[in-house]
């Protein structure tokens, strides 16, 4: 009860001036028969010693002593202290929506510097202040495509990200909405001639990851020629925003939306995290989520406020662009402090310093024997390797040597059996790296020797 | 306060009919109830309207207003002005601020609408209750 | 004497420009590390053409910079920690600070979604237990952590609903929502696909069975209500609703925004509702944030389990935890990965920390504080509903507005008094509504303080209602131009 400030004698008191007698006279309005007589099944109470005990156990069994070549749409980044002691103020993540303006301008500042940074970094004219994460600012660029071409059919990469895909799904089904996947190329990036193929008079938009899911960076020039000739909307989707930094953003893009976790958020098993969504003026008013715009005071002093607010749902309820309440406020301020403290060089020496330890790391695995990067294609942070033999096994081999060798790629796309989903941040160490390295070719090594054992020399496959 | 040569209807839109021709707005008292008015949506030269349907929305910080046709007909002239200017909704509602301009094809509807003194009635009364 | 610089200014009203405007080339507010790879020119890896050189205004400043800008920005806001903030329908109560470190424990905080299971399982514990302290609360028999936020889990609610009529051959057409209701439960309605039909309340704010009766065709899939509802008055004749939507074939929904009047009270489950979401930003205390990440999960009764989103945590016979995707009923993914997994790990503190009868505790003094500040300003401010309050009380500006002082003036008035205001104009059904929500984190002593201060309020619109018009008076910038804002929208800084 340590969070309760009321005394009993407070209760007391306050009970008498309401003229009740007890407690439970407040709740004489609710049934007899549906009140919970019971004791609610829970742990605790526990003390503040206790609540850490508990959670330092479970924290235990987790992956923290592993080096991580995890990425897929989550991303390991260092994160300078700095960002965890602004946001610890109790003025900004105690606070709520910025609904009183005079009350809550720092947070509505700091949303205006956000809204900024992404525009400056995606080369947009306009930012929302965020949306809940990359998967649903996707969809949600989707659906502001939907209702700006008044078309009814989508176009999406197959590699976009395959849960992304997979939310998207999910809010389109109830729409009647078409929705055709469009395959990689041999070279991992979109296959041009099957998006000619499904572009119609009716495709609203089309939607593409880059890097895509496989790691590759795509080429948008004839990708965009093609999508706004036939009068569709090109949203682009980055879920490492980090390659922002050295890779140029598609200025022919409509929408740039994604994943914003890299700048200063905690991988935290999933989230929270941060997405947005960036697009030109003149679709400002179909942006879904929370617009931060700046005015004056009575005295002509800059001030900031919630702004076009009659887009969103509190006002138009059943008719507003999205039914998204809340953006993800204290995350885009971690990522607005992340950013600021990096600034433009930092960001950048980062970027290089991913892209070098990714392409150290990748130059390495394609001399191990049996294994091959197989898309010939640029790439940041990620990319693909093809096993020398059984991913799974491969997996585990590493996993004994504290290493999380990336993601198996055939849970997503069933033909690229035993290819690994690998990335490479500042956070793994180049030790790290060549002990990778070295499980490969002793797992490579192991498996010629089986390989010999049970078949004469001379007959191996390739 | 309202002019004599309009016509009004119950959601607070006016119509001046010259001719076949009626020049359509919102009524002082729509302005002053939905305060600063910031943006105002509105079809283009072409488009069909139809009475007692909505052809456009106004804008307040706070609010979203239909706005409701007094008759049926097609939009002829749009009042650009107001994309640019939506302050002008408040203040000047009954002249510079017509929102379109209709080719009536029922001019008879005009007949169902209130006269300046009805509205003015109408109004005081929903300001009583 | 020699005049100030114009620009010395106190700290708490002093300028803080845009950080943009602090920057000057060749700053920077971190030091990397050397690679220990070989360098290698980004330019040649990526090519021309794809190579970005620059970052055309990206800000350029060094940490203390960065330290002293958004500690100063901060000092611009109110927080709950700042005093009390009775803004009705958020639950803005204490954000414990143990939540705030456990969440970011090592192997909490840093585990990856795409980590093996077996090596996971603590994180994978935190979401089974956090699961199924919901359902235990609610009374519902499966509960998902998958949606990002309330209107996320409302949307999941009825899609599930949808999936299930559909499942029975009859997904129906309509869903039915009470005037009073949050704006997101329409505009999610209208995502799932469903057209909303309003339901007016009647004289008490409740639901007209009557009308609902009426209502409630066979092309209706359900019911969305808030209960207690946004007036903060408990839906007496709640059973009789459900039985009512049940029998006609249809679901119904319970927005469980208002859940902090019920926990350890009365469970959802068993008085009716089918599915719901619970805030775990409202409700179980993890922190807002100045607007987010909020957190939605999702409860349902039985019948609706096989359609919750994909995957679930699930708990195998020798205690170990799994995720499982083989759901072949699921409504389908509503985000990526597991849901907000960092604020399972504070609500599940929070929980842990109270137990049943510290959330039974919290609950009747959230309940007390409503009731009482209810009853000390009903004398001066209009009350539309005389009924007893639950959690939230709803009052209105009916006299003052007489003197041309409405909600949204009171409101900054009260600013200076240093709190933080109400909910203003919501409910949409009582006109210049004042929405108090006082939590359990009120003391009576910071309540009557409160309760002076809008009893001073109610005097000075009756003496000089020009000042309570121009307030508020002592912040760092007085009422900020909306319409100017909206009108001609400047939403990021330019050089």
């Amino acid at each position: 009860m340590r969070y309760l400030p009321n005394s009993p004698r407070s209760r007391a008191e306050m009970l008498r001036t309401l003229g009740h007698s007890s407690i439970e006279e407040l709740f004489s309005q609710i049934p007899e028969q549906i009140r919970f007589q019971g004791r609610l099944d829970l742990p605790g109470p526990l003390s503040e010693q206790e609540i850490l005990e508990f959670f330092r156990q479970a924290a235990s069994q987790s992956t923290s002593e592993y080096a991580s070549l995890l990425g897929a749409g989550a991303y390991s980044h260092f994160r300078p202290a700095a960002v965890d002691a602004l946001l610890s103020r109790g003025e900004f993540f105690t606070a709520y929506t910025p609904y009183q303006a005079e009350l809550a301008q720092g947070t509505l500042q700091a949303m205006f510097e956000f809204q900024t940074l992404v525009a400056q970094l995606t080369g947009m004219e306009v930012s929302n202040a965020s949306l809940y994460d990359g998967s649903t600012a996707t969809t949600e660029a989707v659906l502001m495509a939907l209702r700006l071409t008044r078309r009814n059919r989508v176009v999406v990469a197959r590699t976009l990200h395959p849960e992304y895909r997979e939310v998207m799904a999910t809010y389109l089904r109830h729409l009647g909405t078409e929705v055709t996947e469009v395959p990689y190329s041999p070279a991992g990036q979109l296959d041009i001639a099957a998006l000619k193929k499904a572009l119609t008079a009716e495709t609203a938009v089309v939607v593409v990851q880059s890097p895509n899911f496989l790691g590759v960076i795509e080429r948008f020039g004839e990708v965009a020629e093609l999508v706004h000739r036939s009068g569709a909307l090109l949203v682009v989707t980055v879920t490492e925003p980090l390659s922002l930094a050295v890779v140029k953003p598609p200025a022919e893009a409509d929408i740039i939306c994604g994943e914003a976790q890299s700048f200063g958020v905690p991988v935290a098993f999933g989230g929270p995290y941060v997405g947005f969504l960036a697009t030109r003026d003149k679709f400002v008013r179909q942006m879904p989520g929370r617009l931060v715009g700046q005015t004056v005071d009575t005295q002509g002093r800059r001030g900031f406020v919630l702004t076009l607010a009659t887009r969103e749902q509190h006002i138009r309820r059943e008719k507003a662009t999205s039914n998204i309440c809340t953006n993800q406020s204290l995350c885009a301020l971690a990522a607005t402090i992340y950013l600021c403290l990096l600034g433009k060089q930092g960001l950048k020496t980062l970027a290089e310093h991913n892209l070098a330890q990714a392409h150290y790391a990748a130059s390495r695995l394609a001399t191990v024997p049996g294994a091959c990067v197989p898309f010939a294609s640029p790439f940041f942070n990620e990319f693909v390797v093809k096993a020398p033999g059984n991913a799974e096994v491969l997996l585990r081999d590493l996993r004994q040597e504290k290493i999380l060798g990336g993601v198996n790629l055939e849970r997503f796309y069933p033909e690229l059996r035993d290819h690994l989903l690998v990335c490479v941040t500042e956070t793994v160490n180049k030790a790290a790296l060549d002990r990778m390295v070295r499980v490969y070719k002793e797992f490579s090594g192991q498996k010629q020797a089986r390989a010999a054992a049970s078949h004469p020399v001379g007959q191996e496959k390739a | 306060m309202y002019p004599e040569e309009f016509q009004y209807t119950k959601d607070h839109e006016w119509i001046r009919v010259d001719g076949d021709t009626g020049t359509i707005g919102i009524t002082d008292h729509a302005q002053k109830e939905l305060g600063d008015i910031v943006y105002v949506e509105l079809p283009k030269s072409g488009d069909a309207v139809t009475a007692a349907e909505t052809f456009g929305t106004v804008e307040s910080v706070k609010a979203v207003s239909e706005i409701y046709s007094p008759v049926t007909g097609e939009v002829t002239a749009v009042n650009n002005k107001l994309q640019e200017h939506p302050e002008l909704l408040n203040s000047d509602p009954h002249a510079g601020a017509w929102l379109i301009r209709v080719h009536l094809s029922e001019p008879q509807e005009v007949e169902k609408l209130m006269s300046s003194e009805q509205y003015e009635a109408y109004i005081r009364e929903a300001e009583s209750q | 004497m020699k005049e100030h610089p114009r620009h010395a200014r106190p700290h708490i009203t002093r300028d803080e420009n845009l950080i943009f405007e602090r920057s000057s080339p060749g700053k920077c507010g971190v030091d990397l590390p050397e690679p220990e790879v070989p360098a290698a020119s980004a330019a040649d890896l990526l090519g021309g053409d794809l190579y970005r050189d620059d970052i055309p205004g990206f800000p350029e400043v060094s940490e203390l910079e960065v330290i002293r800008h958004f500690t100063r920005l901060s000092t611009w806001n109110y927080g709950v920690d700042t005093g009390l903030y009775p803004l009705g329908s958020c639950t803005m109560k204490y954000n414990p600070r143990i939540n705030e470190v456990v969440a970011r424990l090592d192997g909490l905080a840093t585990d990856h979604p795409y980590a093996p299971a077996e090596l996971t399982q603590g994180c994978l514990k935190v979401l089974h237990d956090t699961a199924r302290c919901l359902a235990e609360i609610t009374g519902m028999d499966a509960v998902s952590l998958q949606p990002a936020a309330g209107a996320q889990g409302e949307l999941s609610g009825i899609l599930m609903i949808q999936a299930c009529l559909a499942d029975r051959g009859d997904p129906r057409k309509y869903i039915l929502i009470p005037d009073s209701a949050h704006g997101t439960n329409p505009a999610s309605v209208t995502t799932s696909g469903y057209q909303v039909r309003n339901l007016k309340s009647d004289a008490h704010g409740c639901i007209d069975l009557a009308e609902l009766d009426r209502a409630m065709t066979e092309e209706v899939a359900g019911l969305m209500l808030t209960n207690p509802n946004t007036l903060g008055i408990f839906e007496v004749r709640i059973r009789e609703i459900c039985e009512l939507v049940h029998r006609k074939g249809g679901l119904v929904y319970m927005d469980g925004a208002n859940m902090n009047a019920l926990v350890g009270v009365a469970r959802p489950a068993d008085f009716g509702a089918d599915v719901m979401h619970l805030n775990l930003h409202k409700t179980f205390t993890t922190p807002h944030g100045g607007g987010g990440p909020g957190s939605g999960p999702v409860a349902v009764r039985k019948i609706l389990e096989p359609y919750l989103p994909s995957p679930m945590v699930v708990r195998a016979p020798d205690g170990s935890y799994a995720l499982d995707y083989n759901r072949p009923k699921s409504i389908g993914r509503v985000r990526a990965f597991y849901g907000n997994f960092g604020m399972a790990v504070r609500a599940l503190a929070f929980i842990a920390a109270n137990g049943s009868e510290g959330l039974l505790q919290s609950t009747r003094d959230a309940v007390l504080n409503a009731n009482y500040v209810m009853r000390r300003l009903q004398d001066l401010y209009d009350l539309p509903y005389n009924e007893p309050c639950m959690h939230e009380c709803v009052l209105s500006d009916r006299r003052q507005a007489a003197r041309g002082v409405h909600t949204i003036d009171i409101a900054k008035r009260l600013i200076d008094y240093g709190f933080h205001p109400y909910t203003t104009a919501f409910p949409l059904i009582v006109p210049g509504a004042m929405m108090i929500e006082p939590t359990e984190s009120a003391s009576k002593e910071e309540l009557d303080e409160f309760i002076e201060a809008m009893r001073a309020v109610a005097e000075e619109v009756e003496e000089d209602p020009e000042f309570v018009l121009k307030a508020p008076h002592s912040t760092r910038v007085s009422r900020l131009d909306e319409a100017t804002a909206a009108r001609k929208p400047i939403l990021r800084w330019k050089p």
